[in-house]
């Protein structure tokens, strides 16, 4: 009895949880579904699920109008470079923090977190003539520099937090063993932190994708990512769904088949130490 | 030694070269909207670069709100990330009298600028100077399914009046057969239910400030014109139109919901296209309409073409500028997509035109233009200009928040009344900040 009552509830979670996932998933199945429906049938009511003419002109009019590959690039370049480059700001900083604090570091932690909360488009203009004087707007290296600083403090934090469920009497022991402190990051810390370091760079390479301020604000034709490229199709005076959407799809196809592929990682990473 | 020296004569030879090459070919930069009319224009950009050697075009096209802030930040920081913005009849004059636009009156006399519509070309004129040169040009006006109208035993006229317009709305509404009698935009924004309510409020003798810069909210007129609005939306309008603008309007009127529908004169084209409307062959269109002040609920809108003073390429964009505002433009648009897709609202040759006045709203969206007065926007004198905003910097700031308040009325929210009370102490607060009320 004991055991259909489990069995029961077990179906009950699941169809819960398989719900929940298909609530979450539903706005980009239906983006996807729409980019292959006419402009018509995207506007249609009642809308139709499946049984449309479907149709790939919308990618064709979107490959025909934009430079995709170039987006695509320069979304590479930019959230790779900014999370590869923060990664080895933040290895050491996190290291510090979580093996050797000191009276202020919970401080500095909450410090770094509270730049976080300010509204971006607060230091814009600063920010902007800096990039404008030294000849940075429009460039790949300037939005690599701003999202490297942007997501610093969630990386530092991420670290930190992975870091300090690591016994330190591992990393004692390899200085006992005259382990330098170089060494004792990259050959001892490093692997055993592989899964959170792992997941911290697959999450910041996706916020770094997405980042749509920034990376809309400082460029304009030469370094302008896939944010921009989305952007480029939105129109408050006529209705161009199914072609955003099939521009849509486009730009998060590939960070989706990252994140697809990378799953275990990242679950591993997020849930690391979170049931003791 | 001789082959040394031919190698660097060589050498030398090969940078002048190139040098040369560089310094003719120029590349500009230009920031757009993603409308019909601006897409055409980049498919078209081939004819440009055939008559412009040398000059390179690049595209950066742009979300209405993320170009207005993209490009406000460029000019004002002079950037220089654009050679040519799109920007519409309110930067125009705020921009050009902080100098951060290039005149165009240098333009050579074979463009024409004579040519150019006086109340668009007045919207773009600061002190005698030309800031931009306009792409299309918009009102506003009535458009209504005909066989709804017919059906209710209504005619419409050329000019109605709102008391027409509601008596249409009430007789056309079949809530059960999903159509309502009218749709107006109900979302907040200066751009979005704003503009549409500053300029009904014009026909009801309302106005923004009067000529001490003292907001008018607490007026009868404004009071007169939020009470019919949303008398009219919440009787005759579409369930949850506090969240409707143009595209959500557009689409109901394109899927036959709607029996009437006042926005801009540019959705005239979208909705007569059977590819995209189901009732294309159905649809009429009338000034908007009157209160017998003399001053009708239509508004006037831009896009335009202008260049930012920080650019390093002002020649080569103001040949662009040149190409894509001329006659020639428009008659190379008609060869290629037909004379319904030719941008509207610029030059008088275009309704001179036998051809273009076959088209359905050619003669409407001429009316509406002329009968819109950005100067001299409603009964009473203003001491701004803009008909449908008043063209100072607080004004978006403002008018997104007073939209807010009227939004939330139409939503059920709050009463008329407080939504203007609220309006009139938000408007005061903010212009007594700016300086404007002393």
């Amino acid at each position: 009895m004991a055991r259909a009552v489990t069995t029961n509830r077990k179906i009950t979670m699941t169809v819960i949880a398989w719900s929940i996932g298909f609530l979450i998933f539903f706005p980009i199945l239906w983006t996807v579904l729409t980019s292959f429906k006419s402009e018509a049938e995207a506007i249609a009511s009642p809308p139709s699920f499946v049984f449309f003419d479907w149709t790939i002109e919308n990618y064709g009019i979107v490959m025909e109008r934009s430079n995709y590959f170039r987006f695509f690039m320069n979304s590479v370049v930019i959230s790779v470079g900014s999370t590869l480059i923060g990664l080895i700001i933040a290895v050491p900083a996190a290291w510090s923090m979580a093996f050797v604090p000191g009276k202020g570091t919970k401080n500095i932690l909450m410090w770094m977190l509270s730049t976080k909360m300010l509204p971006p488009v607060g230091v814009l203009i600063p920010i902007y003539l800096i990039f404008k004087n030294v000849g940075l707007l429009d460039t790949r290296t300037g939005l690599v520099i701003v999202l490297t600083l942007i997501n610093l403090p969630i990386i530092i934090w991420m670290l930190y937090t992975y870091f300090k469920e690591i016994p330190v009497d591992i990393l004692e022991a390899a200085r006992m063993d005259g382990a330098s402190l170089r060494n004792e990051i990259i050959y001892v810390l490093t692997p055993m932190a592989v899964p959170g370091i792992a997941s911290t760079m697959l999450l910041n390479i996706i916020l770094a994708w997405n980042e749509a301020f920034w990376t809309l604000n400082l460029t304009a034709a030469n370094a302008a990512p896939l944010t921009a490229f989305i952007a480029s199709y939105s129109s408050p005076e006529g209705l161009f769904y199914a072609k955003l959407s099939a521009a849509s799809t486009m730009a998060i196809a590939p960070i989706l088949i990252m994140g697809w592929f990378s799953q275990k990682q990242l679950v591993r990473g997020l849930t690391f130490g979170a049931v003791k | 030694m001789t082959i040394r020296l031919s190698t660097l004569l060589g050498a030398t030879a090969l940078c002048a070269a190139a040098g040369i090459a560089s310094a003719q070919d120029t590349t500009i930069t230009i920031a757009t909207v993603n409308n019909g009319d601006m897409i055409r224009m980049q498919g078209l950009t081939d004819d440009f670069k055939a008559k412009n050697p040398g000059i390179d075009v690049e595209w950066v096209t742009l979300e209405e709100n993320v170009l207005r802030q993209r490009v406000t930040t460029d000019v004002a920081t002079k950037g220089g990330q654009y050679d040519v913005m799109t920007i519409g009849t309110y930067e125009v004059p705020i921009w050009g009298k902080q100098g951060w636009l290039v005149s165009l009156n240098d333009l050579p006399e074979s463009y024409d600028a004579d040519d150019i519509l006086p109340a668009i070309r007045g919207g773009l004129t600061v002190d005698g100077e030309l800031y931009a040169a306009p792409f299309y040009g918009e009102s506003s006006m009535v458009m209504y399914r005909t066989d709804l109208m017919e059906k209710a035993g209504l005619e419409m006229p050329d000019a109605p009046t709102w008391a027409f317009i509601k008596e249409a709305a009430a007789a056309m509404t079949d809530k059960d057969g999903e159509i309502y009698g009218i749709c107006l935009r109900g979302k907040a924004g200066w751009g979005e239910n704003m503009a549409f309510l500053t300029a009904m409020s014009n026909s009801y003798g309302a106005r923004w400030f009067d000529e001490n810069w003292q907001p008018q909210f607490d007026s009868d007129a404004w009071k007169a014109t939020l009470t019919d609005y949303l008398d009219l939306m919440n009787n005759y309008g579409p369930p949850g139109s506090s969240s409707n603008g143009f595209n959500e309007n557009l689409s109901l009127f394109q899927t036959g919901k709607c029996g009437m529908w006042i926005d801009a004169t540019v959705a005239a084209s979208f909705v007569t296209n059977p590819t995209d409307s189901s009732v294309a062959d159905k649809v009429g269109f009338a000034l908007a309409p009157d209160n017998g002040l003399g001053k009708r609920g239509n508004w006037l809108w831009a896009w335009s073409l202008g260049i930012p003073a920080g650019t390093q390429k002002e020649e080569a964009a103001k040949k662009f500028v040149e190409w894509a505002t001329s006659k020639e433009y428009l008659a190379l648009v008609a060869e290629n997509e037909g004379w319904a897709n030719v941008p509207p609202g610029t030059r008088q040759s275009l309704y001179d035109n036998a051809e273009y006045q076959k088209v359905p709203f050619a003669k409407m969206t001429l009316e509406s233009i002329n009968s819109a007065d950005p100067t001299n926007p409603t009964v009473d004198p203003v001491p701004y200009t803009g008909v449908q905003f008043v063209a100072i910097p607080e004004f978006q700031g403002i008018a997104t928040g007073v939209g807010q308040q009227f939004s939330a009325a139409l939503a059920g929210q709050m009463s008329a009344e407080d939504a203007l009370a609220a309006a009139q102490t938000m408007a005061t607060r903010e212009m007594t900040r700016a300086g404007y009320i002393k």
